[in-house]
C-alpha cells in the first residue's frame, strides 16, 4: 500500500524579511496524522516559517506544499486554502467586541450556510471539547490567559482542519495551564484525527506529546528527528538550548538588523 | 521625493477603498455588523452633535443680529442662519464632531485590532478583515453622517428660533417666512445630505485606512489615531470648498 503523501512538504525553502535572509535550505516533511514540534530559541525564524506555512510570507526559493497544493500567492486562493487550516495565534486574535460563543462561530457564520440553531449546537461542542461550555456568553476580557487560550483553540477547530498549527501556545500561561493545553493538544490531535504543528521555545512540555521533533537555530535546521534522540543528541548545539545555557554556538547576542542578506 | 511618496499614497488610498467597496457583501452578518456599528458610531454622536448645534444656532443668530440690525435688516436673520446651516456649517461642523467622536474611535478600534492579533486571525480564518471590520463602519458613517447633519440643523435653527423670537424680539412670523423663501428644498436642504454622505465617507475612509494600516503597537494605534483626526478635517474642510464652488450659485 503506497504511503499517504505528507500534509506540509517544504523543499530548499528560503526566506527573508527586511532584506535579510531569516532561514535558508530548510526541508521539512510532516505525515498526517503526527504531531511536529517545531523547537528553537526566541528570534530563530519559527514564527518566520508559521508565516510561510500560512502564505502570509511569501517564499524567496524552494517550495512550501500545504495539504497536497503548493502555497498560493493570490489572495482569493490563499483564503480558500486556509479554510483548511485552523491557527492558534501566540496573542489569541480573539474579537474583543464578540462573546466566547459568537467568536468561535465566526468561521461557521462566515463558511458555511447552518442553520443557527445547528451553529449553536456546534459552537458548544467546540466549547465542551476544551472544558468552557459554561463560558460560552462571557467576553474575552472576562476571562484568564490560559482560558482565553482554549476559546482561541475551540475556534481555530470550529470548520475541523485537518492541519492544526500553534504559534507559541504556552506563552504567558502558568505550569498548569501550560499542562491542560498541551494535553488538549494532543487529545484533539488523536480524536478527530489531525496534524498539528507546534512552533514553540517551551521544549519540556512540548517533547511529550510529540511524534518528531524540528530545531531551528543559526538560520536553519540543526536537527531533525524523534523527540527521544533529540533529548539523546550530544551536539553541543543541541545541548545548549535544551538546558538553557547562556553560552554556546548559539550566540546571546542577536545579529544586527541592516545586516546584509548572508550567502544562501 | 515627496510628490512620488503623495501619488503613491493616494493610490494605496484608493486600492483600499475599492477593496471596501469590493467587500461589502449584503450577507446577514454585514447587516448585524452595520447595525452594531450605527449604533456606535451614529447614535452614540447623536449627544454631541444636538449640544454642539443649538450652540452654533445661537452663536450664528447672535452674530447675523448684530450685522444685520446696522442696515435695519434684523429680520432676515433666519435667511442667514438658514443658508449658513445647509450649506456650510450644518454638515461641516457635523464632520469635524463626528471625525471627533467616531473617526478618532474607528482608527483606534481597527489600530488595536492589528496590535491584538485580530485582524490577522481573520485573515487565518479565511476572512477578509476589509468585510468583517472596515466595510460595516464604512456604510455606518455614510448613513449615519446625513442624519446628524439633520439633527444638527434642525437644533441650530431651534436654537436660533428661540433666541431670535423670544429673546431679540424678531416676529414669528417673519423667522419662518423669511427661512422659507430663503432656503430652497433641493439646492441647499438635499445638498447639505449630498455634502455630509460625502463628508462621512471621506471620514470614515481616511480613519480605516490609518488604523486598519497602524503599526502593531499602542504607539501605532495612538499615531494612527492623531492622524484620523487631522487628515480627515483636512480633507473635510478641502471637499466642503470645492463642493461649495461647484454645487452653489
Amino acid at each position: 500500500m503506497p504511503e499517504p503523501s505528507p500534509i506540509v512538504r517544504i523543499e530548499h525553502l528560503r526566506l527573508d524579511r527586511g532584506g535579510r535572509t531569516v532561514l535558508r535550505d530548510i526541508n521539512l516533511s510532516v505525515p498526517r496524522g503526527s504531531i511536529v514540534a517545531v523547537l528553537g530559541p526566541s528570534g530563530c525564524g519559527k514564527s518566520t516559517l508559521l508565516a510561510a506555512l500560512t502564505g502570509e510570507l511569501p517564499a524567496a526559493a524552494g517550495t512550501v506544499e500545504v495539504l497536497g497544493q503548493p502555497v498560493p500567492r493570490s489572495q482569493r486562493a490563499l483564503l480558500e486554502m486556509r479554510k483548511g487550516l485552523g491557527v492558534l495565534l501566540q496573542g489569541n486574535g480573539l474579537l474583543t467586541d464578540l462573546t466566547v460563543a459568537e467568536n468561535v462561530a465566526l468561521p461557521l457564520r462566515t463558511h458555511t450556510k447552518l442553520p443557527s440553531a445547528l451553529i449553536r449546537r456546534l459552537v458548544l461542542m467546540k466549547l465542551h471539547a476544551v472544558g468552557l461550555r459554561a463560558a460560552a456568553d462571557a467576553y474575552p476580557r472576562e476571562l484568564s490567559g490560559g482560558m482565553a487560550r482554549r476559546v482561541a483553540l475551540a475556534r481555530a477547530l470550529a470548520l475541523d482542519p485537518p492541519l492544526m498549527i500553534y504559534d507559541e501556545p504556552l506563552t504567558g500561561l502558568d505550569p498548569i495551564a501550560s499542562g491542560v493545553v498541551m494535553s488538549l493538544v494532543r487529545r484533539l490531535n488523536d480524536t478527530l484525527g489531525l496534524t498539528s504543528i507546534v512552533v514553540t521555545h517551551h521544549v519540556h512540555e512540548t517533547l511529550p506529546i510529540a511524534d518528531h521533533a524540528v530545531v531551528i537555530a543559526n538560520g536553519g535546521i540543526v536537527f531533525s528527528g524523534a523527540p527521544d534522540a533529540l533529548q539523546a543528541s550530544t551536539d553541543p548545539l543541541i545541548r545548549q538550548f535544551l538546558n538553557g545555557e547562556p553560552d554556546g554556538p548559539i550566540p546571546f547576542e542577536s545579529r544586527a538588523f541592516n545586516s546584509q542578506p548572508e550567502p544562501a | 521625493m515627496p510628490f512620488v511618496a503623495a501619488t503613491s499614497a493616494i493610490g494605496r488610498a484608493g486600492l483600499f477603498t475599492l477593496s471596501v467597496l469590493r467587500a461589502s457583501a449584503p450577507t446577514a452578518d454585514f447587516f448585524r455588523e452595520l447595525v452594531r456599528e450605527i449604533y456606535k458610531i451614529g447614535a452614540r454622536t447623536l449627544p454631541i452633535v444636538t449640544v454642539g448645534g443649538a450652540f452654533v444656532g445661537l452663536s450664528v443668530t447672535l452674530l447675523g443680529y448684530r450685522a444685520l440690525d446696522t442696515y435695519g435688516a434684523a429680520n432676515q436673520v433666519s435667511a442667514m442662519l438658514g443658508l449658513g446651516m445647509y450649506r456650510e456649517l450644518g454638515p461641516v461642523l457635523t464632520a469635524l464632531l463626528f471625525i471627533g467622536r467616531a473617526g478618532s474611535s474607528i482608527a483606534a478600534e481597527l489600530g488595536l485590532m492589528r496590535a491584538t492579533d485580530q485582524i490577522t486571525a481573520l485573515s487565518l480564518m479565511a476572512i477578509d478583515p476589509i468585510g468583517k471590520a472596515v466595510a460595516p463602519r464604512f456604510w455606518a458613517a455614510l448613513i449615519s453622517m446625513p442624519l446628524l447633519t439633520g439633527f444638527f440643523c434642525s437644533l441650530a435653527i431651534s436654537a436660533g428660533y428661540f433666541e431670535a423670537v423670544h429673546v431679540i424680539g424678531i416676529d414669528q412670523g417673519f423667522f419662518w417666512q423669511v427661512l422659507k423663501d430663503s432656503v430652497d428644498f433641493h439646492e441647499d436642504f438635499l445638498m447639505a445630505f449630498v455634502k455630509s454622505g460625502v463628508f462621512g465617507a471621506t471620514a470614515a475612509l481616511v480613519a480605516a485606512y490609518v488604523g486598519f494600516h497602524a503599526e502593531p503597537t499602542i504607539e501605532g494605534t495612538s499615531v494612527a489615531t492623531t492622524k484620523a483626526v487631522v487628515n480627515a478635517s483636512l480633507l473635510v474642510l478641502m471637499f466642503n470648498f470645492v463642493m461649495s464652488a461647484l454645487l452653489f450659485k
